[in-house]
């Protein structure tokens, strides 16, 4: 498994700074990952936790208050953070495609199914209106939309919301990317679409050798698609490891909270336990540990000092002062 | 698509009958339509007549029957002063009315879309509150005192271009300029909105992620969408610039709808002035029900509604 | 705004009022000293606005060559003097256009409410009524009712009133709609209030924020509807000095480059309404924040 990683995100900082720079937003403050070719991780935490920022910053298309303030993003070693927008723009879409969370409104209205399919083979291969069509066809047919033949002549309006879903995800795939990160792709889906999605997400994934990575609230989800984890709060992230590994041994107190928080058949009658308390504020942050507030088991130093990346096994760690006893913080390890 | 046109072309039928209800009413309960109605001066025998022909001594509902079925045989009554049908004297002057909401629509459009598109995709910036303050000035400064600071700089000082009349080019570019001026404010601001409701879309954002250029993002996928409210606008505002004219055309004596309308209430030819109202009211509500049925053909959510 | 609302009636967001020095400073500078012009008028004006002396006519400002300081603002086709028929002027302006918006704005919102609570055919009919109103361009509309009233004062106010209350009746039958399925309105029916008390107690008192800043924002129209229709004759009827006529009389002096009789009115109503657009869309901010898009 020494195979070089396909996208290595390095203390990968997004601040949201307002005009004349007096509040700051840290919504992605210091985030390191790896994802390897054909691999899926799954990136979990409550809305505002920072998970679409992170995304969108993985794809350069920030909103104009956020900035990149820190770090590397590699996509197979190359460093995408000091990319131009020119060359942004021949990765995005190429390289790292992205399917958005509402398949609703994700279609422009006005276009032809066809039209938006084909967009980004004639923006990246150059491939003609006709072949880029013709194309189109192949890639419905792919997402498996029955009689493509008709359908890419239609406008999304004339589709069903699982369809337009599929339909964005075969603009994803369109240009066969390396990578592709899906934003909570499947929330406004009903059950049993959701399932045919998510093993349509997994086959592609198979068969273009894809690296995926999976935004979303929903841990069952995580469970059936993702081999990796990792948990994000208030710009954070403050876990990840194996799925099953992390599943089954939190060393998080707030990924443990979450995981307790989910429904389960067998214990269908007994309440569901929240997390208590509210998300920090992310423009004033407490200087210690972003949890602590909510955390059952924070001490003095959790208030204090914020938890640096440790190691909890290999390839888990965690950002928490509960694992310092069993492990070495990562930042100091190589100087040890 | 055919269900959606029946329902709005109903509406619009209703409309046009409560319209001539309304100046009907208004005629015959407000004032004294006999005195209205016929020539200042006319003869015994003159008021009579106009009497007998709208029935002015049977109950309400046989006048407004009366009214109804000269409406619909195009027979507005004569005018006063020019002794001609009303619905001819309207027709004759419709084409210089038409030549200048044209060019005013055509100046305010080319202004207003872009300065929008402008502010919206510069918003919070310099170009967008320039367009701010501009869009209040073009909402606060009343068309015919535009014509006339404009006369009094371009004709008067600087002897550029022709005060009033019609004619050539140089004849329109006051006027028009004048009148288009609201609604080049009107349709920028409405331009900015709607682009920046559009920009904020997630079809924009997915098209961002597609790899498109800013530029490819506005041009193709923005534009097309956030003109939709503009044109739907643009079409009821050609129409409410014949009407409106009429403070532009009498400042330019441009001999349109707006200064025969003028003319109707300076002669106290009230048969003109009923005319240009009703007439203009029935446009309104016509072009209305073909901006929608535009509005269908653009937009195919709408045009392939079964 | 009566003060005698019951607590029931209160709704759950209460008005938020707001402290003088919030207000904008140069919108409320402009409105305060226009109404002061208007209400000082007989004190402030140097001479009579509607006699003038045929000896002086057409004198420009005294800035330029051939104008006096007894007239500062020169003298028109009558020899009346420009300054104090501006000052009138502010008088004849506020007034109509006060009153203008406040008749058109009972008229509105009564039907606004009773449409949007009654419902059923009442709200059909007023909706219908509105929708076909709104179709008729609205200047050329106020000229056909000037045209059979004739002009004056108090009949400009009442064609205004006519012309305009159907924006005022549409956005409050909207707040009604809402209003309706709110707790305090269920409360009071089960309580056995009729539907007058209702509406009067309790609808009103919720619908008054947005007619106001609606009403704000109308100033700015009826004004310039107002000197519109003075400018053509069918308003304000001479010699009263309103900005509209003072126009109209300009265009006497406008071919031979008597350029104040026109830029001095001209000033005064772009001032007057850029003022009250500017307070309209303040207020609204402030008060409703669900009428941004309006």
């Amino acid at each position: 498994m020494d195979e070089s990683p396909l996208l290595e995100l390095r203390n990968l900082s997004t601040h949201y700074i307002s005009q004349g720079g007096s509040r700051v937003v840290r919504a992605v403050d210091d985030v390191s990952l790896s994802l390897r070719a054909g691999e899926t991780l799954g990136i979990v935490g409550e809305s505002g936790s920072g998970k679409s920022t992170l995304a969108l910053s993985m794809m350069r298309v920030l909103p104009p208050a956020a900035r990149i303030t820190n770090g590397q993003l590699l996509l197979n070693g190359e460093d995408l953070v000091p990319k131009s927008d020119d060359e942004m723009r021949h990765i995005r879409g190429k390289q790292i495609a992205m399917i958005l969370q509402d398949p609703m409104a994700s279609l422009n209205p006005l276009f032809t199914i066809g039209d938006q399919v084909g967009e980004p083979l004639r923006l990246h291969e150059g491939a003609s209106r006709r072949s880029a069509w013709e194309r189109a066809i192949g890639l419905l047919k792919a997402v498996r939309i029955p009689s493509p033949e008709t359908r890419v002549k239609q406008y999304p309006h004339e589709m069903s919301g699982g369809m337009r879903q599929r339909i964005v995800g075969a603009i994803g795939i369109s240009c066969e990317p390396r990578l592709l990160i899906a934003d909570e792709p499947t929330t406004s889906l009903d059950l049993t679409i959701q399932a045919q999605y998510l093993k349509l997400l997994r086959d592609l994934q198979a068969e273009h050798n894809l690296g995926l990575i999976f935004i979303t609230h929903n841990l069952g989800i995580v469970a059936r698609m993702c081999d990796q984890l990792a948990v994000m709060y208030a710009g954070r992230i403050v876990e990840t490891g194996p799925v099953s590994d992390v599943f089954n041994r939190p060393a998080h107190p707030y990924t443990a909270a979450l995981l307790r928080s989910i429904p389960r058949m067998t214990q269908a009658r007994e309440r569901l336990t929240a997390i208590e308390g509210q998300p920090p504020d992310p423009s004033t942050l407490p200087p210690g540990c972003a949890f602590a507030g909510r955390c059952p088991s924070a001490f003095d130093r959790c208030r204090r000092e914020a938890p640096p990346v440790m190691d909890v096994a290999p390839g888990r760690n965690a950002r928490c002062w509960l694992v310092e006893d069993q492990a070495v913080p990562v930042a100091t390890r190589g100087a040890a | 698509m055919k269900h959606y046109i029946a329902r709005r072309a109903g509406y619009s039928l209703l409309s046009l009958i409560l319209l001539s209800l309304t100046i009907f009413l208004f005629i015959r309960l407000t004032g004294d339509p006999t005195a209205l109605l016929t020539e200042p001066g006319a003869s015994e025998e003159d008021i009579a007549a106009i009497q007998a022909k709208f029935g002015l001594d049977q109950p309400l509902w046989i006048q407004y029957g009366v009214f109804m079925g000269s409406l619909l045989r195009g027979d507005l009554g004569d005018s006063f002063y020019y002794q001609t049908p009303v619905l001819d004297l309207y027709l004759s002057r419709l084409p210089n009315s038409l030549i200048l909401a044209v060019s005013a629509m055509a100046f305010s459009l080319l202004l207003g879309i872009p300065s929008g598109i402008l502010a919206a995709v510069k918003v919070g910036k310099f170009w967008d509150n320039a367009g701010k303050l501009f869009a209040l000035l073009g909402l606060s400064l009343p068309s015919f005192l535009v014509g006339l600071l404009m006369i009094l700089l371009f004709s008067v000082y600087l002897e550029w271009l022709p005060s009033s009349g019609s004619g050539g080019i140089l004849h329109l570019l006051m006027p028009a300029f004048a009148l288009g001026w609201y609604f080049a404010a009107a349709h920028m601001r409405l331009t900015r909105s709607s682009m920046l409701e559009v920009m904020g879309s997630e079809y924009i954002k997915l098209a961002r992620l597609k790899g498109l250029s800013e530029t490819g993002v506005i041009a193709k996928h923005a534009f097309k969408n956030a003109l939709i409210p503009v044109v739907t606008l643009a079409g009821i505002n050609l129409i409410n610039m014949i009407n409106v004219a009429v403070v532009v055309e009498t400042v330019f004596a441009w001999p349109g709808i707006g200064r025969l309308l003028y003319e109707g209430v300076s002669f106290r030819d009230f048969p003109v002035v009923q005319g240009v109202v009703l007439i203009g009211g029935a446009m309104i509500v016509v072009v209305n029900l073909l901006v929608d049925i535009i509005y269908a053909i653009i937009d195919p959510r709408i045009r392939l509604e079964k | 705004m009566s003060a005698t609302t019951d607590p029931a009636a209160v709704p759950t967001t209460p008005t938020r009022y707001f402290r003088l020095r919030d207000l904008p400073i140069i919108p409320t500078t402009i409105l305060v000293t226009v109404v002061f012009v208007a209400v000082f008028a007989d004190f402030l004006a140097p001479h009579d606005p509607q006699v003038g002396s045929l000896t002086s006519r057409f004198l420009p400002p005294f800035w330029q060559a051939g104008g006096v300081m007894t007239h500062p603002f020169g003298t028109d086709h009558l020899g009346r003097d420009v300054l104090s028929r501006l000052i009138f002027g502010a008088r004849v302006s506020l007034v109509v256009g006060f009153t203008a918006v406040l008749v058109a704005g009972a008229i509105g919102t009564t039907m606004g409410i009773i449409s949007g609570y009654l419902g059923g055919w009442v709200d059909q009919v007023v909706m219908r009524l509105t929708d076909t109103w709104l179709a008729l361009p609205a200047l050329a509309f106020a000229i056909f009712l000037a045209a059979i009233v004739g002009p004056s004062e108090m009949n400009i106010v009442i064609i205004l009133g006519a012309v305009y209350w159907t924006r005022y009746a549409r956005v409050v039958r909207g707040e009604v709609l809402s209003l309706k399925e709110r707790e305090f309105v269920r409360l009071a029916i089960v309580a056995g209030c009729s539907k007058w008390t209702i509406m009067r107690r309790h609808i009103l008192p919720n619908v008054i924020n947005s007619a106001i800043v609606l009403a704000t924002l109308m100033l700015g129209i009826v004004i310039v509807t107002e000197a519109s229709l003075s400018f053509l004759g069918v308003g304000v009827p001479p010699p009263k000095p309103a900005w509209g006529v003072m126009l109209s009389d300009g265009k006497q002096g406008l071919m031979v480059g008597y350029w104040w009789l026109t830029v001095m009115p001209g000033f005064c109503i772009m001032l007057l309404v850029l003022a009250s657009n500017l307070m309209g869309d303040w207020l609204r901010v402030k008060l409703d924040p669900q009428l941004r898009q309006l």
